[in-house]
């Protein structure tokens, strides 16, 4: 896709002396994408995500006054965020905002932008945010220290008929024995890409809770890689609700390199419209007794088209191997379209492994028994689609402090889904 | 009070309602007896307003108003209730949750202040303990696990929580030991009142012993062939379908 990569490639070409970091490697990057271009359906892992929308759109830089914009011009963006009083670092169109940020008491917290690192990723959204990363945040929490619960907050605003596009480069590490509790939210407004992609490392025993609330606005582009390497024992406990975006994709890698790891990698889509919302997971398993957890739900309402696709790749040797990946789909509209792809690739002996895929309506019985207590039909039909999710969201394990903030507030990011996509 | 006359209906072009004629004045509680495949479960459906059935002739109404033309939901707000012959499972719906929305929803329609979760909460309770039902069952998920007779226990608990001027049972009587059917018999019995009624379905005289009918009708091929006093119970129980229906012919 040579004509999506043109207005990156001149972007970069206008930019280059002003990014920061090792120019070389980025160098490499745009090399790379020159060769390659964007991924396109004829590649197994972009069977079912076409990224043509994107090539229709020239982005512009970020509106190099962002940083001396006043939060009081971002109405609506704060009553997004939930109502507890954590550390949060605050990303607008990208950069840090150093002035809206609450920084944790425990560990480092860093700007890519100041210590620029890149990790060696080659898909080619990573090389695209290698080529053009401007800015990103560093987390660092040193061994057996409980840094307890951050918000990382990224918000786009309309730019009004000159779309930005922002490659936020994150990095996220956790020593031995260390504690971290993430929650993201992503929002917005008006048309932009979002593309960030994050170098994620849990430390021997140490316990990484990640959850990510995708709420961009319903004409963003979202194109998220994740890379998370587990050392032994350690838990990597992951949840993402896409909400938003016409055009979404969250790519997560994982790899369970030390014995007795565990990744939860558990989702919920929920979309209208003409959205396309992607759940990509790709879980190697490189150690004995590792174990990964997915729960991926879907509801897909209008002519909106969900996809998920699960790799689980047990190595040579990773025996007592333990996966599970479930992935249903309800479907509200006879327009709607799940495509679900697992895979499952085991080299090793004495593994336990099981996948699953179901699709369906909601039941015609359950509504009637519902409307014949006097629940009207939209109440029923959202009560089914909220029961249908329970399981998902169920997954999510909380420190008990935020816990029923952080649960009523995507209730009500959900709720208002519901609103915007005419169940 | 409940009118239905001469009402007609079918499913997937099967005539199933044949020209049913039924009074249930307010405040009676009326029994219909027939054999398996009769048309009893479709009749309650037809009420409450189950898609998929097709009404070709003939009228039902509530206190005047008309059924038919309404949604189930609005048929419920009216006063309907239905306990089902087999009652649904709701997974992921919790039953507490479950309950008040149902609750709330019938109150809105009335005009009447929504209760908040303690009030619910009270007023649950009492239902719960005269049904000899356990609290947890408010945890859990609608009739999900639910033993056959505590799925049943269940209808009855919301049918004294919705508190209906018109109930309809259907074959709630069945897979309840003699324990249960004395406690949903009472259940049913304390809403008695010049303000309710109910047409219990149900294949056992016994149930009638407890909740002693002021009408007994069989119905059979889609219509009622016949009614009568308690007495038609007995007489049904002694004698079986095939003579009564014989001498209707
Ligand atoms: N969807 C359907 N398609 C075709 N026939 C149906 C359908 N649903 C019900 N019927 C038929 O309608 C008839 C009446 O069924 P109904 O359930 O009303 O009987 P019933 O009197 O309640 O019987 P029981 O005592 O066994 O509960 C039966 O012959 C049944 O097979
Ligand atoms: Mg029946």
């Amino acid at each position: 896709m040579q004509a999506a990569t043109a207005s990156f490639l001149a972007r970069f070409a206008g930019l280059k002396f002003r990014l920061p970091g090792d120019l070389a490697v980025r160098e490499a990057a745009c090399a790379q994408l020159i060769q390659d271009g964007l991924p396109t359906r004829a590649l197994e892992a972009w069977k079912y995500t076409s990224l043509k929308p994107l090539a229709e759109i020239t982005f512009a830089e970020a509106l190099s006054d962002v940083s001396a914009l006043d939060p009081a011009h971002l109405p609506g963006f704060f009553s997004l965020l939930p109502d507890l009083d954590l550390p949060r670092l605050v990303f607008l169109d990208g950069r840090y905002r150093a002035d809206l940020s609450v920084l944790p008491e425990a560990g480092r917290v860093g700007q890519f932008a100041l210590q620029p690192r890149f990790g060696a990723r080659v898909g080619p959204l990573d090389l695209l945010n290698t080529m053009l990363a401007e800015d990103g945040v560093l987390i660092e929490i040193p061994a057996d220290v409980d840094a307890g619960t951050v918000l990382l907050i990224s918000l786009a605003q309309d730019t009004k008929g000159r779309p930005i596009a922002f490659h936020p480069r994150h990095r996220i590490t956790l020593g031995d024995g260390a504690r971290l509790e993430l929650m993201e939210i992503a929002v917005g407004q008006g048309v932009y890409l979002h593309n960030p992609v994050y170098d994620i490392n849990v430390g021997d025993g140490a316990q990484f809770t990640h959850l990510r609330l995708q709420d961009e606005s319903r004409q963003a582009f979202h194109l998220a890689s994740l890379h998370a390497t587990l050392g032994a024992r350690a838990i990597y406990d992951s949840f993402t609700l896409g909400l938003g975006g016409a055009l979404a994709r969250a790519e997560m890698q994982v790899v369970l390199g030390g014995e007795f790891g565990m990744a939860h990698l558990n989702a919920a889509q929920l979309l209208g419209g003409t959205q396309h919302g992607d759940f990509t997971t790709c879980v190697r398993h490189q150690a004995k007794h590792c174990g990964s957890r997915q729960t991926v739900k879907n509801v897909l309402a209008g002519s909106s088209r969900g996809v998920f696709q699960g790799r689980i790749e047990v190595a040579r040797g990773a025996d007592k191997t333990d996966g599970f990946q479930m992935n249903q789909a309800l479907l509200l509209s006879p327009d709607a379209e799940m495509d679900s792809k697992p895979e499952l690739q085991i080299f090793a002996d004495d593994v336990k492994c099981s996948h699953g895929a179901t699709v369906g309506a909601l039941d015609e019985d359950q509504l009637f028994y519902l409307q014949s207590r006097g629940i009207d039909l939209a109440t029923a039909r959202s009560m089914l689609v909220r029961a249908f999710l329970a399981e998902a969201l169920s997954q999510i394990t909380l420190a008990p402090a935020s816990e029923s903030v952080i649960r009523a507030f995507l209730d009500a990011r959900i709720e208002t889904a519901f609103g915007g996509i005419a169940l | 009070m409940l009118e239905i006359k001469n009402l007609h209906a079918k499913i997937d072009e099967k005539v199933i309602l044949n020209g049913l004629d039924l009074v249930v004045p307010t405040g009676e509680v009326h029994a219909i007896m027939g054999p398996n495949g009769a048309g009893k479960s479709t009749l309650s459906y037809v009420l409450s307003g189950r898609a998929g059935y097709q009404v070709t002739e003939g009228t039902a109404t509530l206190d005047g108003q008309d059924l038919l033309a309404i949604a189930p939901n609005e048929r419920a707000a009216l006063g309907l209730f239905l306990a089902f012959q087999y009652p649904v499972e709701l997974p992921g719906v919790g039953n507490a949750n479950f309950l008040r929305t149902a609750m709330n929803a019938q109150r809105r329609a009335r005009g009447e202040t929504e209760l908040d979760a303690l009030q619910f909460l009270k007023l649950a309770r009492v239902e719960m303990k005269k049904l000899s039902m356990d609290d947890a069952m408010l945890k859990r998920n609608v009739n999900v696990g639910f033993s056959g007779g505590e799925k049943k226990r269940n209808e009855v608990l919301q049918m004294a929580l919705l508190k209906p001027s018109l109930a309809i049972l259907d074959e709630t009587d069945s897979g309840l030991d003699i324990d249960a059917l004395r406690i949903v018999a009472d259940g049913v019995n304390a809403q008695r009142g010049p303000n309710f009624s109910a047409l219990v379905i149900t294949h056992y005289q016994r149930l009638l012993d407890y909740i002693v009918p002021d009408r007994v009708h069989v119905l059979a091929s889609g219509r009622i062939i016949r009614s009568g006093g308690p007495e038609l119970a007995l007489e049904l129980e002694r004698d079986g379908y095939a003579q009564v229906i014989a001498a209707a012919a």
